[in-house]
């Protein structure tokens, strides 16, 4: 008999409970915390699978998200903070990539593709317009107008009314 | 030896599978009554056949039996029966084992329910869930057998991951596998009308009910999942845009598309093209999904972890499904003859845009959620894309769909009036404005925004109902008249106008929540009160307990409001005996559609416990808004339209309109 891989549904957060941020860590002004958790969120707990160090309880996580603090509270702006983060982790630690010239097609995605859709929708509509329709003559519009009169009351609803079956 | 038998009968389904494989086909070919008819009677018996192997599955899971491999890994003695019972897809194994057995239950469904459909459709339909079918049982023999032995038997099982021990786990995978695997049966549509060649009004009949009964179940799905995993992580998020939760939203997505656009091509016989491609896409996101999650590509919180030998078979599956069918597309779907013509501002303009957003949103995710993987492959670069990414993308693309959502309806179909609509439409998007005023008012304040999405999901609610109210005539007729013309409406008005109700609800419910929600995170000592969302929280101090395989410290809270006791509530940190493994059970509290939701941290060194608290409110209309819409589902489901106005094909002699396409 194969002796497979045991296999495992791993949890990864499960070995872990989730809990974020200690209240040993929140700084005293609300104005500077509110900045570290907004930026805290947008930065990847590396040693988790997808989450944010604000989310993580992992100890790496506690020890960006007090790095974050220190540099806000050493009058860093946002920008800089963040530079300074992805310049000792790389920009994997970006949850929302930079725009460069190798993000640029993942931005770019939701333009492109509503381009190139509504690009085909022209191409199509064009296309089925070419199908010529022919204008109903006037003797057709006639008798149009008169079946139309002596069938229905003109009331519009009739249009959505459910077929009689 | 019960355990080789369920063995046995899954080997058995897979030679019926191929049976059905090729002999209908060939059936259909030549006009062959007989070989046609081996694919219904081949079809319920595969399903009796997966059935019975999963049973089998199921009862060694129940009877604890540990000499099979994945109840050793799965489970345990002392796991109460639910567990012991939803434990059986709480794995790779026998997560397959589920996907297939709905597999051939949609198998048998067709062929139970598709009496009216042609001979030759229904012949080829089932072929091609028989080649799915095929598929999945060589990867589940090949690759991922549940039914393994081992020798000698554990004394004791593993335990099922404490995480999975929830009701969530008997409900959550049923139901999005229901929703994923439904949309299989639009895919054989679309592939046995591409290999026909012919393709009209009548099929997008047949297949509505089937994509609208597989959308309706995977909304439920995913909202099922959503709150579990709000209710069970313990830090009060609803959705992570973690790949897992991308992969079941995906398809939903392309699935919404396909509902809207096979209702065009029902009504108007336009745009069959493109439903047949949308069939083809929802189905392969269904399967990418299915995939990606278990090939290990994808870093995820709850992936599956995974056997590298298997990523090769799940690669081979998806070129094969996804590329076959595209290849086919690609040479058949210009044979299919262009239908009916219709005004830009008509209902069809307002589905084609509708279609257009969703296409465009769904290709964003999938971007977001592959281009880290692609850009490692490629370039060897690692970057992230996580939710601050799909907020921004997936939350713009949005907006433009919400707006246009209520003049869907209230367009004519061929050639719509703009100006009517929008001058019905005034009226509700100003009482949608002055609604979402009140509650910005009521709440004292929050970010501007706030105000704009609370409109627009208010809008969408008016908008829904707006559409029945003209419909009926209400205040233009006397009001008995509109009340019969009301309950004279065919359900699938009241499904459509339920459907987008519940968007608006879900809409108010995720706006309400991001922006007015509160957090509290706090060293509680016993005795101490926090105040949260109008409520006051007393912390009354931890106590030990047992559960039947676990142990917990429970934290005990009472909550006041001006200082009367409303409620009292349970936060717990588990250990679970078997695996040693710690998790949170928040404790949370319901106030209407508002909830309180409290976790514990980690004891500090004077004897108090780190608390954080949450004001979520109308949080509730986030699932609910879903519900709402699976509701809209079923009650358009259950329009007699779908099940008696079906034209029958049959009714003429079958001989000459059944030529071969080739």
């Amino acid at each position: 008999m194969i002796r497979r891989l045991l296999v495992v549904l791993a949890v990864v957060f499960s070995t872990a409970p989730a809990f974020a941020v200690n209240p040993d860590e929140v700084l005293a002004d609300p104005g500077l915390e509110a900045r570290a958790r907004a930026i805290s969120a947008q930065l990847r707990c590396m040693v988790c699978q997808n989450q944010s160090i604000d989310d993580s309880n992992a100890e790496l996580a506690k020890d960006l998200r007090l790095l974050v603090r220190e540099r806000i509270v050493d009058g860093d702006t946002d920008a800089q903070v963040m530079n300074y983060i992805v310049s000792r982790y790389g920009e994997f630690v970006l949850l929302k990539p930079r725009v460069n010239a190798r993000t640029i097609l993942l931005w770019a995605a939701p333009l492109l593709l509503a381009g190139f859709a509504s690009g085909v929708l022209v191409a199509v509509a064009r296309g089925t317009s070419n199908r010529t329709v022919v204008a109903l003559s006037d003797e057709e519009n006639a008798e149009l107008e008169r079946l139309l009169a002596s069938k229905f009351d003109g009331d519009q609803s009739r249009a959505d009314a459910p077929p009689l079956s | 030896m019960i355990i080789e038998i369920g063995h046995y009968a899954l080997i058995l389904a897979l030679a019926t599978a191929l049976v059905i494989s090729v002999v209908p086909v060939i059936g259909a070919r030549r006009l062959d009554r007989a070989m046609m008819d081996v694919a219904s009677v081949g079809s319920v018996t595969m399903f009796a056949l997966v059935a019975f192997s999963f049973a089998v599955l199921t009862y060694a899971h129940v009877v604890s039996d540990f000499s099979v491999e994945t109840v050793w890994e799965n489970s345990h003695s002392l796991v109460p029966l639910l567990f012991k019972v939803s434990g059986v897809w709480g794995n790779h194994e026998g997560s397959m084992m589920l996907w297939l057995l709905i597999l051939a239950l949609f198998s048998a469904l067709v062929a139970a329910f598709g009496r009216n459909l042609p001979d030759t459709l229904r012949a080829n339909v089932l072929a091609v869930q028989a080649w799915i079918s095929v598929a999945f049982i060589l990867f589940i023999l090949l690759t991922s057998n549940p039914f393994m032995r081992l020798d000698p038997a554990p004394a004791e099982g593993k335990d099922l991951n404490p995480v999975l021990q929830d009701v969530g786990l008997a409900i959550h995978p049923p139901l999005l596998y229901l929703g994923y695997v439904g949309f299989s049966v639009c895919f054989s549509f679309a592939i046995a009308a591409l290999l026909e060649g012919r393709i009209d009004a009548a099929w997008a009949r047949w297949v509505r009910p089937w994509a609208l009964a597989a959308w309706t179940f995977l909304t439920l799905g995913i909202a099922m999942g959503s709150y579990w995993a709000y209710y069970e992580l313990g830090w009060g998020g609803w959705w992570f845009w973690d790949p897992v939760e991308n992969a079941s939203f995906m398809p939903w997505l392309a699935g919404t598309a396909l509902l809207h656009s096979a209702l065009v091509m029902e009504k108007r016989e336009a745009l069959k093209i493109w439903t047949v491609l949308l069939a083809i896409l929802t189905f392969s996101l269904s399967l990418m999904g299915t995939f990606l999650v278990r090939s290990g590509v994808l870093t995820s919180v709850h992936a599956f972890a995974s056997d590298p030998s298997r990523g090769i078979f799940i690669l081979c599956i998806l070129l094969v499904f996804i590329g076959g069918a595209l290849a086919l597309f690609a040479f058949r779907a210009p044979l299919l003859s262009a239908g009916g013509l219709f005004a830009p501002i008509s209902r069809e303009g307002a589905l084609v845009l509708n279609n257009l957003i969703l296409t465009v949103a769904c290709g964003t995710v999938l971007t977001g959620t592959l281009y880290p993987l692609l850009l490692e492959t490629i370039t060897g670069d690692k970057i992230s894309v996580g939710p601050p990414f799909f907020n921004l993308t997936f939350g713009s693309l949005m907006i433009p769909l919400l707006i246009v959502v209520p003049f869907g309806p209230l367009l004519a179909w061929k050639r719509g009036d703009l100006l009517g609509a929008m001058q019905r439409l005034y009226v509700v998007a100003g009482i949608s404005l002055v609604g979402a005023l009140a509650v910005y008012y009521a709440h004292h304040g929050g970010p501007v925004l706030a105000i704009f999405g609370l409109a627009a999901g208010l809008y969408l609610v008016f908008g829904a109902i707006a559409d029945l109210w003209y419909r009926a005539g209400l205040g233009k007729v006397a009001a008995s008249v509109a009340w019969k013309r009301l309950a004279g409406l065919p359900r699938s008005a009241f499904g459509t106008a339920l459907a987008h109700a519940g968007l608006g609800v879900a809409v108010l419910g995720i706006v309400a929540v991001t922006t007015f929600e509160t957090e509290h995170v706090v060293k509680m000592k016993p005795g101490q009160t926090v105040d949260a969302g109008g409520y006051s929280v007393r912390f009354d101090g931890m106590q030990p307990a047992t559960g039947p395989n676990y142990s917990e410290e429970r934290g005990h809270f009472i909550i006041s409001r001006g200082g009367v006791a409303v409620a009292d509530v349970w936060s717990s940190k588990r250990v679970y005996t078997a695996r040693q493994m710690p998790t949170t059970e928040a404790g949370i509290v319901t106030f209407g559609l508002s909830q309180l939701y409290m976790s514990l941290g980690d004891p500090t060194n004077d004897g108090g416990i780190v608390v954080r608290i949450w004001w979520k409110p109308f949080i509730l209309c986030i699932w609910g808004g879903a519900v709402i819409m699976a509701i809209g589902g079923f009650v358009s489901l259950s329009d007699r339209r779908l099940r008696v106005g079906a034209p029958s094909r049959r009714a003429k002699p079958a001989r000459p309109a059944l030529e071969p396409a080739e």
